[in-house]
């Protein structure tokens, strides 16, 4: 990691004394060696159940399939050609990638907000916000979630009471359901970024932010120009993350639209995945469904990476 | 971040070389029996209800019996969560040797276990039973896929109209005998009293809009040849969708509220005294009279389209059935009919309230029990069956017509339009069971 400030600048100094004595000109097997448990665990876990998944997206693969009553058939990229033919699926696809992005940007945003705040703040309220962040984190979606909904509910919850809005219902349009389910997200996926920002923060060394004071920067120009480029490497992190995540957001949308919304109107790519492959058990389809999503988060992953890299950023 | 980069690329091309080899195939699993033991334990898989003391009596008793003409045989029962009953009858037909030899199942997934290769042919043990003379044909038809039999009724279940006789009187109204009617009086009670659904509607309690649909002498799909055809979009079933969402909106149930509503939502509605009318099961008495409005209700028929005729309900109900897993099949077969059989269809009826599937035995309870006659009648007007297609259990659980239905309510797609997309889904996956 080297940063454009001299306080990084010493560490690379330091890392050959952690480094084996002789020089390792050709490293043969031993690396590989030492890799081994690692690569056996990711095979197992990883790679043979992606494996499974991509080959079942070319099977036609129901629940007659899996309990015999019928064979299982190759079919190419049948089951893909169905996917992408499918208005329905590119519906879901635009809705999920605008809301995931929405939650991502609330996410971040939120979450550096509040982890810059925490800097600022004496250790009582702080140590108030932390819980309560961390209890949010701590929350089960599933029950996160129903909570959410009981708190909107049209009947007995006491957002409308509170705000007077009789029995108005949340859920029933499509942007107010997304909107709830966004701020569920927010609810329950902000004191990740906060936690990770402010470790992140804490960790810049006050002389450099005590420099650039010094040298009549706003607080914003500080964020900006000082503390945003040094936790550079921990925002990728966190953003790749939120990506992930929010992309695959499942139990919220599941919990809290009931399984999709009005005529389907909330769904989103996973439920709909859950919805093809096991509500009606299209288990080739709901895995092609799978293959996709894999490739579009590996595709925004790399890409997000190599952008990051031609900053001249090394992670 | 460097190393997981480098990984990445090594195990893409891992995950793309799997790919391409084809050699290893995902799971299949062999569902045949493997021999017809005349001893040792059956193991049984019935729906736990809500209240399931009684129903375990009766149960207890049928095995009794069984075991009395059965000295080698050991009987094991489990009550199995309705909830996710799905889940594990998929893992029984994926795993025969954790499966258990009989399982009550849901009428309408008949079609569907059986192209999963789960539910034995028992048609010609079926055909030389006594008591199976007096099924009603409804219920017959609810264990038959092309012609062959896969199990045996338990009860049927059927939908009625549920009212407030409280309300009525305080409107002076009559309850309602036609579809026009139903619908005005709906109405009619909303404008007066905008506190109560004047009849309670959801979007997604597809089984209370079918009667709408058949009562105009539309189809949910034709018979094609060995297949189904979707009917869903002709002029008659057009006039039933309408006549059904036309319960939707400021007049009877709005759509911000009812739209989401499924059967249960409805039900409870009426019980805790927030509508007027609901379409209520046999089924859904005990909730009912659980509810606010004990003492303040009566049940009758849901009209149909011509003044003083029944619109046609859905005859729902459970069956039990043989696994083709089973390796005691004589013995499974004796007991189901032991568990299905006239005398424990009526107890079932006495502990449960669930309406036997004999014309015969259906007959007595309705003169022990007056609350059951509107739905007596009800099936005695003749019920129908949702298609016995495999494809009907992907239709049911991908939510094709509570979609039509929602599209519709909330403005979306007006009834053409949303009923040619169901029919078009609907007939995608008929073409998928084959």
């Amino acid at each position: 990691m080297t940063v454009n400030s001299t306080a990084y600048k010493t560490r690379p100094a330091s890392a050959p004394r952690r480094r084996p004595a002789s020089p390792a000109r050709r490293p043969g097997w031993t690396p590989w060696l030492y890799l081994l448990p690692a690569l056996v665990l990711l095979g197992g876990l990883l790679v043979y159940p992606i494996y499974q998944l991509g080959l079942i997206s070319f099977l036609e693969y129901t629940q007659a399939q899996v309990s015999g009553g019928e064979p299982a058939t190759f079919q190419g990229f049948g089951n893909y050609s169905a996917l992408f033919g499918d208005s329905q699926f590119w519906q879901v696809l635009s809705a999920t990638v605008v809301f995931a992005a929405a939650c991502v940007l609330a996410t971040l945003l939120v979450g550096c907000a509040l982890a810059v705040l925490l800097t600022r703040i004496r250790a009582v309220p702080r140590l108030a916000l932390m819980l309560g962040a961390l209890g949010a984190w701590a929350t089960p979606a599933i029950t996160g979630s129903t909570v959410w909904v009981f708190l909107f509910d049209a009947d007995f919850g006491p957002v409308n009471r509170i705000l007077g809005l009789g029995d108005h219902s949340w859920t029933y349009g499509r942007y107010s359901a997304f909107a709830l389910v966004l701020l569920e997200v927010l609810w329950c996926s902000f004191p990740f970024v906060m936690v990770t920002v402010y470790a992140g923060i804490r960790a810049i060394p006050t002389e450099v932010l005590e420099a650039a004071a010094l040298d009549g920067a706003s607080q914003w120009r500080i964020w900006r120009s000082v503390t945003a480029p040094m936790l550079r490497p921990i925002l990728t992190v966190v953003t790749i993350q939120s990506v992930i995540w929010d992309f695959k957001v499942f139990t919220q949308i599941y919990v809290m639209t009931n399984g999709g919304g009005i005529a389907g109107q909330n769904l989103v790519l996973n439920v709909y995945a859950y919805q093809k492959a096991f509500a009606s058990s299209q288990y080739s389809l709901g895995s092609a469904i799978g293959v996709v999503m894999l490739l579009i988060l590996l595709a925004v992953t790399l890409v997000y990476l190599r952008l990051v890299r031609r900053q001249g950023e090394e992670l | 971040m460097k190393l997981s980069a480098r990984i990445a690329a090594p195990a893409a091309a891992l995950v793309l070389a799997g790919l391409t080899a084809t050699a290893c195939a995902p799971q299949t699993s062999d569902t045949g029996a493997k021999g017809d033991e005349k001893t040792g334990t059956l193991r049984v898989w019935l729906f736990q209800e809500v209240g399931n003391k009684p129903k375990e009596k009766v149960v207890d008793t049928a095995v009794a019996a069984f075991r009395k003409a059965h000295d080698g045989a050991k009987v094991e029962i489990e009550y199995i969560p309705v909830e996710t009953r799905a889940q594990r009858v998929k893992a029984a037909f994926n795993d025969p040797k954790s499966a258990p030899d009989l399982i009550e199942y849901g009428n309408t997934d008949t079609a569907g276990y059986v192209k999963d290769g789960g539910l034995a042919d028992i048609t010609s043990e079926f055909g030389a039973w006594a008591d199976a003379k007096d099924t009603d044909p409804a219920a017959r038809q609810s264990v038959t896929v092309d012609g062959k039999v896969y199990g045996a009724p338990l009860f049927v279940g059927v939908r009625a109209l549920y009212y407030r006789t409280d309300v009525f009187a305080d409107l002076g109204i009559q309850p309602p005998k036609s579809q026009a009617e139903l619908i005005s009086t709906a109405k009619k009670i909303h404008k007066r009293k905008p506190d109560l659904y004047g009849l309670a509607v959801g979007g997604a309690y597809t089984y209370g809009a079918m009667p709408f649909i058949w009562a105009n002498g539309g189809e949910l799909a034709d018979r094609d040849g060995s297949s189904y055809k979707a009917a869903i979009n002709s002029a008659k079933a057009r006039k039933g969708i309408e006549a059904y969402t036309s319960l939707f909106g400021a007049g009877n149930c709005p759509p911000a509220k009812c739209a989401a509503m499924g059967g249960n939502a409805t039900v409870t509605a009426f019980a805790s005294g927030k509508a007027a009318m609901a379409i209520g099961g046999d089924f859904s008495h005990t909730a009912v009279e659980d509810g606010s409005v004990k003492g303040k209700y009566a049940v009758v028929p849901l009209p149909g389209v011509t003044e003083g005729s029944i619109a046609p309900a859905f005859a729902g109900g459970n069956n039990i059935g043989v696994l083709r897993s089973s390796s005691h099949r004589t013995l499974a077969v004796d007991l189901m009919k032991k568990l299905t059989g006239k005398a424990s269809q009526a107890r079932m009826f006495d502990a449960m309230g669930f309406l036997p599937t004999y014309s015969d035995v259906r007959a007595d309870a309705a003169k022990r029990e007056p609350f059951v006659e509107p739905f007596v009648k009800t099936l005695g007007a003749g019920a129908k069956f949702v298609p016995a297609s495999p494809a009907w259990g992907q239709i049911d659980s991908s939510l094709i017509l509570p979609t039509m239905f929602q599209e519709i309510v909330s403005g979306r797609k007006d009834v053409a339009k949303a009923s040619d997309d169901a029919a078009k889904k609907m007939d995608a996956a008929f073409a998928d069971a084959g």
